[in-house]
């Protein structure tokens, strides 16, 4: 059982989140000329880190509210969980 | 090599069967390849195989980091189908179940293979309609495809939850009879075997540390037990392929997540066929010993721990005793874990890559054990040839960018619901 630190709520046990992958991904700019490769390295490709692995997870069934995740991919151990709009 | 036949069993029994020859040589690394293969696990075991049968290259290493079939190939639960809608899907899997039919006879190794049908269940109109759909599909691409109603489910399994008071009663059900099972390490064995007699080299405990590519192309593979100079290196690393990936400077659309099993203590037999739930994801199916052997969901996170979580499992064995109330009396034997490559759109990928030289096998998700032999001769195909093969044509890496997804299933990274 993952235990993670909800950093509106504290600590919930993993059942109460879902997972959102990759946070390091950047959705390309609007407004843009955006290659093709570009969307499919936003849609597609992860790198799929073994290790520290910064992630997003929703806090479905509490405040609702998406947060960031530091974690290992090896170990699972969490490191660090902040508000979705702080950088991790 | 010894041949396996029930007269060289008579006779190595006078000697106490002291004398049987080794099934494969424990190789150490020459300097020099034609072929190597990544990864001694079924596929890659396989690739070698047909490598050396089909196209006669049999100066090829199989380099593998732990030892044969002890990843996801000692992890699965044996499942072998091909009851697939999409004809890329069918047509690829149904090649790979005429291999499985000839097997054993093929490799002098019996696999065990038991086609005693796959049956998914429906729990809705719509379901049914949707399983009629995929049923004329799969018969239009030559594989069989029954389509059961209610009662003739109940005489297949009749210890299914049938009462009417369910959330998901059984509306129905679409069976493959031709589908079944396999004994996984034989299938490992049997390809180790032949390949090492075919003059390919085994070895294990030998990680790869990195590659040699010199102007777009493969030199060599650099190894925990030396260098070794190579023109075509095939990735057969499933549950490893990002971190490889990472070493060439790649990324793709694959992510690596954990996939639960579980076995019970043995009881009689009580199931001769695979059942899927179909109103989430759960199947069954009981092994020769006796083990009533299910899976279910991924955990859904990134992870490369071999082991799981219990909300999973708690969640996946929720459904197993909805759809067989019986379930609940038996002692859980082992739990274990795999990791999987994850691809997006829920279908592998066999093909070449940017780099001239370098092939890659990879994101089978949960379907890797019974493509092992088409997966293997396709993949063969593509390094001897240096072009994909019209089965493995539409598992090209190029089709994220292209947008020629195989999205069968809906199943990808993301858990089918959650």
């Amino acid at each position: 059982m993952l235990n993670i630190k909800c950093p509106h709520c504290g600590m919930r046990s993993q059942n109460e989140f879902s997972y959102g992958g990759d946070a390091t991904i950047k959705r390309p700019e609007l407004n843009k000329e955006v290659s093709d490769q570009d969307w499919d390295n936003f849609v597609y490709n992860r790198k799929s880190l073994r290790g520290k692995h910064k992630e997003l997870w929703q806090h479905i069934s509490g405040c609702r509210q998406w947060i960031k995740v530091e974690r290992d991919t090896a170990t699972h151990e969490i490191f660090k969980t902040v508000k979705a709009h702080e950088d991790i | 090599m010894q041949k396996y036949s029930i007269f060289n069993l008579i006779k190595n029994a006078f000697s106490g069967h002291q004398k049987w020859d080794l099934a494969w040589k424990d190789a150490t690394p020459k300097k020099k390849y034609d072929v190597v293969i990544i990864g001694g696990g079924g596929h890659g075991l396989a690739t070698a195989y047909y490598l050396a049968k089909e196209h006669n290259i049999t100066n090829v290493a199989i380099i593998e980091k732990g030892w044969l079939g002890g990843g996801n190939m000692g992890r699965n639960t044996t499942i072998i189908r091909s009851n697939y809608m999409h004809d890329d899907n069918a047509l690829f899997s149904e090649f790979g179940m005429d291999l499985w039919r000839k097997m054993s006879q093929d490799l002098n190794y019996n696999v065990m293979f038991s086609p005693r049908g796959i049956i998914n269940l429906a729990h809705s109109d719509a379901q049914m309609n949707v399983f009629a759909r995929r049923g004329n599909s799969m018969r239009l691409n030559g594989i069989d495809a029954v389509l059961l109603n209610r009662e003739e489910v109940k005489e297949i399994i009749p210890m299914a939850d049938f009462s009417d008071n369910v959330r998901f009663p059984i509306f129905g059900g679409l069976m493959q009879p031709s589908a079944g099972t396999a004994r996984h390490d034989a299938v490992a064995w049997g390809y180790a075997r032949q390949a090492d007699s075919m003059g390919v080299d085994i070895i294990q405990n030998c990680e790869v540390t990195g590659f040699d590519v010199v102007g777009g192309k493969i030199q060599g593979v650099r190894t925990s037990r030396g260098d070794i100079k190579v023109k075509k290196i095939g990735l057969c690393v499933a549950g490893s392929t990002n971190i490889l990936a990472e070493k060439l400077n790649m990324t793709i659309p694959v992510e690596t997540h954990l996939l639960q099993a579980c076995v019970t203590e043995p009881v009689k037999p009580v199931l001769d066929s695979v059942v899927t739930f179909g109103a989430g994801h759960f199947y069954i199916s009981q092994s020769d010993k006796g083990e009533m052997v299910m899976g279910g969901d991924l955990d859904g996170y990134n992870s490369y721990a071999q082991r799981g979580n219990l909300p999973t499992l708690q969640h996946v064995l929720t459904e197993g005793i909805a759809m067989m109330p019986f379930l609940s009396k038996l002692k859980m034997l082992r739990t274990w874990g795999g990791i999987m490559d994850m691809s997006m759109d829920g279908s592998p990928i066999i093909d070449k890559t940017h780099i001239e030289g370098l092939y890659l096998n990879c994101g089978w998700c949960y379907g890797g054990f019974k493509a092992t032999p088409a997966s293997g001769w396709t993949f063969a195909h593509t390094i001897a040839q240096d072009r994909v093969h019209k089965l493995n044509e539409g598992y090209s890496l190029s089709r994220f960018n292209t947008g020629h997804l195989l999205d069968e299933k809906g199943l990808g990274t993301k858990t089918w619901i959650s």
